[in-house]
């Protein structure tokens, strides 16, 4: 029913909705695990977000993307079985040179057909799930097992990891406006991901890495913030790279960055550091979206142009976007995920 | 292009010197079109009505899945097939009471509903929250918003005591349902955490076998082609369409003769223009483009007049339908673009049928053949012979399908083809009537009168025909609501037991008016009831408590009983089977059924089959106590008292004035009865008004056959004037000789018409509505319709009649200088 995507939309898309009841985000929040791998239904948004780039046995490069959307319709104390406010969204897509397929799934709270534990971690809607096990640890998030289906797609992963989730932002305080609007943060960019994928009936085996974000919050964006574009970039020299840029009604935009060293030490980046200069634009489902980048951080010598490994790459979800993988080169080079919202 | 409209010109001029051969051609084209395209009108508004409900959030057209055993099943099902990949969606259906009116409580999952679930009602975005969230609402349609007598907003309260959420009125939401989130419906119809089906969406994946997730505890139903209400109501829909086919093909008999008659008349012009070097074929394309364009004005009118006729009776049909099968239908008319598009073909397809023999004369005319206007009444021993054994063989295929047809269609075809035989063997039958009569007749005259009375016979015989089709449909659809009266007014004083009926708005409040009751001395009774709901062979039955009482033992219409029937019912192991049901399923007294009942299913010995016509539910009924235990959630809200007549209005009154009841809350029994009584004469209303057009074509009909017919015979009757004959006395002739001819169809009409009852009575009614009625034929009405008859054709004789007493004898005498 067409009801729940344009709802979930609406609770997506407006994300600077007034936090009436929910907890407020407030730096100094001490992360712990596994509790904060389940779900905070005291605040209105959470996703467990996971983008991976891949190769198959030839070399072909492709991308998957694995989300889990929690949304609260109300504040207040979490109510039993159908009376349950949470609602929860799935998005499920792969991406090739030649292809990009996407699903989306939707299912209530309160009864188990969506649902998030945090030990044993397991995070699923319908027959999708991301599902931890005994021997998952707890401060990496790892080994955990990753799947979904469609009626032309469908993948199953392994992923590894042997490093600790890193929290973005100041100690996983993600600020996002100058009025105080935020969210808490963590990621686990450090996976290297194994497994197979299904596109028409045909079955290859797939190899690379993958990069997943936890992020909840009350009030995460500005009234004035009309999207953003988000990157994830695995360099080749095993550093990471988080950067987004929040885009404003005036023209004005705020990038903002993490630098993830190898060791998983993480170093922040400010508006003043990042040029963020969209290159190449694509027509996609009627809209012009930035999908050729050229990106600079002066202060470390970093100078790139990303490039989109399938432009029409589109998330034709209910509440749309684009989100594909990339690859990149200059000073630095390697493979990532863009996303670019509210076009 | 130019030569094809002087042509059409010259055709058209023949219109204008008969001006009454144009009007009777369009009236039969406008009826024709009428009455077909307006009943078309109304069985496409009731289909549209009944798509509207089995979309309804997944109806019978989404595939689903149910409990083999029809009950509920645990939420856990769902949980457990969503996991494994089936996109489904959870419902949960049951009843409840408001003010003792009961309504459909359907609980649905907006979350997971297929968007291909039909034209489901779309909620607003930001509705998903206020339908969702405590406290929620309850979607209904704005006539059920007018029949709970309450605003949106309102938050009506359920026989349980429980309240509804706010209602919000739905344009799209069919009458009678109430629809809340699944959450909402469990706790109301205390079946929390069960389920009564899970749609099935587009699928999103591909999940693994039905049985390895749920085993054989569900099982898939693919959607059917047909509804249940479609099902159900299909033989109403039947009945109208064959009674606007019969008009239909009555008014086609009109212009049949009305174009042969033109086209007889205008020989000597088709030949003076072929001399002229006008082509057959462009003759031919002229006569069919006038056709065509007189049949598009004619079409048009009929429209018309049929978007008024079916707006006129929709009222009544919807109230039928209502009645009969609880089928919902708005009463306001809206029709398709299609409709008139088929309804201009109808006439156009119509007309060039009616005109074919015509045309293909014309394409075969000699040049140099002399004129013979006469010509089409020459080979009539010829043509009465063939159309005799034409008559026979549709007789044949008759006695074939009732011997091996078993569905309703072919009692129909039955009815159908008994008529089609009966009107071609007619004109056969009054032919050896009349020779009869012209060998016994004495003296000159009367020989002549027989003589010239089989001659004009085959001119008439269409007429005559549709006279007769139309008195046998009237006889034997009379004859049928007659008996259906009566039998239905025999089996209401049965069924209505108790003198007075409460319905109280909940459990509590009955039970605080029984114990009120029980201390009233002019109460020698109260009886309760109690009605749930179940399924037998996976078909939706309902069922009704019986209270252990004399007065039922009496009176309940039993059609057949086991020994010591009641008895047996007592205990809680037995039940009386309705009439359709036993039909529906093939049951007999002494069979065994099982239904499902909350406690586990609950084995029945059928021990009697009563009639329950009207009932558009399968019903069983069995002891009150037995039901309340087996189905503890059943309302104890209706009580039934016994009372002495001359108590009962102040019982009535302090009844309503104790406990704020209103007059639907308590009735007595003769305002039940006559309530009863009023539903169901609404319902053969529209049978009645479609029975009188039916007979009003068959007398146009007439009447425009003897108009052409009037002119023709100019030629016979001159020489009787010449004789010495006045001109009244053969205006007096002809009027007799009219009306013997239509009296002698009448009679013929009789049996016919009384067959047609027995069909309609014994296999129509039947396959229809599942009851099988006692025949009676009631002599009175049949007197009736003969005077009807006649009356009708002396009403049509007398124009032509009356023109040719008056005319003057110049005209008479120019009989002997034309042509002819």
């Amino acid at each position: 029913m067409a009801l729940s995507r344009r709802a979930f939309a609406q609770g997506y898309a407006g994300l600077g909705e007034t936090a009436d009841g929910f907890a407020p985000v407030t730096p100094g929040k001490v992360f712990s695990f596994p509790a904060d791998h389940g779900p905070h239904p005291d605040f209105r948004i959470e996703w467990w977000y996971l983008t991976a780039n891949l190769v198959d046995a030839r070399g072909a490069a492709c991308g998957l993307q694995w989300t889990l959307f929690r949304q609260a319709t109300e504040a207040g104390p979490q109510r039993e079985g159908w009376a349950n406010q949470q609602l929860w969204m799935g998005h499920a897509a792969v991406t090739r040179a030649d292809t990009h397929r996407f699903n989306e799934l939707f299912a209530r709270g309160g009864v188990g057909q969506a649902g998030v534990d945090a030990k044993p971690f397991a995070a699923w809607i319908d027959d999708w799930e991301m599902k931890g096990a005994d021997s998952t640890d707890d401060r990496m998030l790892a080994p955990l097992t990753l799947k979904a289906s469609s009626t032309d797609f469908n993948y199953a992963l392994t992923l590894q990891a042997d490093r600790p989730v890193v929290l973005q932002g100041d100690a996983g305080f993600s600020r996002k406006s100058e009025r105080g609007q935020a969210s808490y943060y963590y990621s686990q960019p450090f996976f290297r991901a194994r497994g197979s994928l299904v596109i028409d009936d045909k079955t290859v085996d797939v190899s690379g890495q993958a990069w997943m974000d936890r992020e909840w919050s009350s009030q995460p964006l500005d009234p004035d913030q009309t999207g953003w574009d988000w990157l994830s970039l695995h360099l080749s020299s095993g550093d990471k790279l988080m950067l987004y840029r929040l885009r404003q009604k005036d023209g004005k935009d705020d990038p903002f960055g993490n630098w993830i060293l190898p060791d998983g030490r993480a170093q922040q980046i400010f508006a003043a550091d990042i040029q963020m200069t969209p290159k190449g634009w694509a027509e996609v489902a009627g809209r012009k979206l930035p999908v050729e980048w050229q990106i600079a951080i002066p202060s470390r010598s970093f100078t790139i142009t990303c490039k989109p490994l399938n432009p029409a790459a589109w998330m034709g979800t209910g509440f749309s976007y684009w989100e594909g993988p990339i690859s990149f080169s200059g000073s630095h080079d390697g493979v990532g995920y863009l996303e670019l919202t509210g076009y | 292009m130019r030569r094809a409209l002087w042509i059409l010109a010259v055709l058209l001029s023949h219109w204008r010197r008969h001006p009454m051969q144009l009007a009777t051609l369009l009236i039969g084209l406008i009826a024709a079109t009428a009455l077909w395209s307006g009943v078309q009108a109304i069985n496409q508004q009731a289909r549209n009505a009944y798509d509207r409900a089995a979309a309804m959030f997944g109806g019978v057209r989404t595939p689903m899945l149910v409990a083999p055993d029809a009950a509920t099943f645990s939420q856990d099902l769902f949980v457990a097939l969503s996991r494994a990949g089936w996109p489904v969606s959870p419902v949960v259906e049951g009843r409840v009471q408001i003010n003792g009116r009961s309504f459909r409580l359907l609980g649905i999952e907006p979350v997971t509903l297929p968007a291909e679930v039909g034209n489901a009602p779309r909620l607003g975005a930001s509705d998903l929250r206020a339908f969702v969230a405590p406290p929620g609402q309850t979607l209904v349609a704005p006539e059920t918003l007018a029949d709970l007598d309450a605003t949106e907003g309102a938050a009506p309260q359920i026989s349980s005591g429980a309240r509804l959420p706010p209602l919000h009125a739905q344009p799209q939401l069919v009458p009678d349902v109430l629809v809340v989130d699944i959450g909402v419906a469990q706790r109301l119809l205390g079946k929390q955490g069960q389920l009564s089906r899970l749609l099935i969406g587009k699928a999103k994946g591909k999940p693994g076998p039905l049985a390895s997730v749920v085993g054989d505890r569900l099982q898939r139903v693919e959607p059917g082609a047909e509804t249940e209400l479609e099902r159900l109501t299909d033989s109403f829909h039947l009945n109208l369409t064959a009674f606007g086919l019969l008009s239909f093909f009555v008014g086609l008999f009109i212009v049949n003769s009305a174009v042969g008659l033109a086209f007889e008349q205008r020989l000597p012009m088709l030949r003076t223009l072929r001399a002229c070097g006008a082509s057959a074929r462009m003759l031919n394309t002229v006569l069919v483009i006038e056709l065509v364009v007189l049949a598009l004005a004619a079409g048009l009118v009929g429209l018309v007049c049929g978007y008024v006729i079916a707006a006129a009776l929709l009222p009544d049909v919807a109230a039928s339908l209502r009645g009969l099968y609880g089928a919902q239908i708005p009463g306001q008319l809206s029709l398709r673009g299609e409709w008139w598009l088929a309804g201009i073909g109808i006439s156009i397809v119509g007309a060039l049928i009616a005109a074919a023999t015509s045309l293909v004369k014309a394409v075969r005319l000699p040049l140099l053949a002399t004129a013979q206007p006469q010509a089409w009444q020459q080979a009539q021993r010829r043509w009465l012979v063939l159309q005799g054994a034409a008559a026979l063989a549709v007789f044949a295929i008759a006695l074939l399908l009732l011997r091996y047809g078993d569905s309703l269609i072919a009692g129909f075809a039955v009815l159908a083809a008994l008529m089609l035989g009966a009107a071609l063997f007619l004109p056969a039958l009054l032919e050896i009537i009349l020779l009869v009569g012209q060998r016994r007749a004495k003296g000159p005259l009367a020989l002549w009168f027989w003589a010239d009375s089989r001659q004009q016979l085959s001119g008439l015989s269409l007429a005559l025909m549709a006279l007769l089709l139309a008195l046998a449909v009237n006889v034997g659809v009379s004859t049928m609501v007659e008996t259906f009266s009566r039998t239905f007014i025999t089996w209401l004083n049965g069924r209505l037991a108790a003198d007075v009926y409460i319905s109280a708005p909940d459990n509590a409040k009955a039970v605080a008016i029984r114990s009120w009751l029980r201390e009233r001395s002019e109460v020698q009774a109260i009886l309760s009831g109690g009605r749930a709901e179940t399924q037998l062979e996976g078909q939706p039955v309902e069922l009704l408590g019986l209270p252990d009482h004399a007065l039922y033992r009496e009176r309940w219409p039993l059609l057949e009983a086991a020994p010591r029937a009641w008895t047996q019912l007592v205990p809680g192991n037995a039940a009386f089977v309705s009439e359709q049901l036993s039909r529906r399923l093939g049951l007999r007294v002494g069979d065994v059924i099982e239904i499902p009942a909350p406690g586990g299913s609950w084995v029945l010995d059928i021990a009697g089959i009563y009639a329950d016509y009207g009932n558009p539910k399968a019903q069983l009924a069995v002891n009150v106590a037995a039901l309340i235990r087996r189905f503890p959630q059943t309302p104890q809200t209706r009580i039934g008292l016994i009372v002495p007549r001359d108590n009962i209005p102040g019982l009535i009154t302090a009844v309503q004035k104790q406990f704020a009841l209103d007059d639907r809350s308590v009735a007595d029994q003769a305002t039940v009865k006559a309530e009863s009584i009023r539903i169901f004469n609404r319902t053969f209303a529209v049978t009645g008004a479609l029975n009188a057009f039916t007979l009003g074509v068959a007398g146009i009909a007439l009447l425009t056959s003897l108009l052409t017919l009037a002119n023709s015979r100019l030629p016979q009757l001159a020489p009787l004037w010449a004789i010495g004959l006045t001109r009244s006395r053969l205006a007096a002739i002809e009027l007799t000789k009219t009306l013997a001819v239509a009296l002698f169809t009448a009679l013929l009409a009789l049996p016919l018409g009384l067959i047609v009852a027995w069909c309609l009575i014994a296999i129509v009614n039947v396959k229809a509505f599942g009851w099988r009625l006692p025949f009676h034929v009631f002599p009175l009405q049949l007197v009736e319709l003969v005077a009807v008859a006649l009356l009708a054709s002396l009403l049509a004789a007398l124009l032509p009649v009356a023109r040719l007493a008056r005319m003057q004898p110049a005209d008479l005498v120019k009989v002997f200088a034309n042509e002819r």
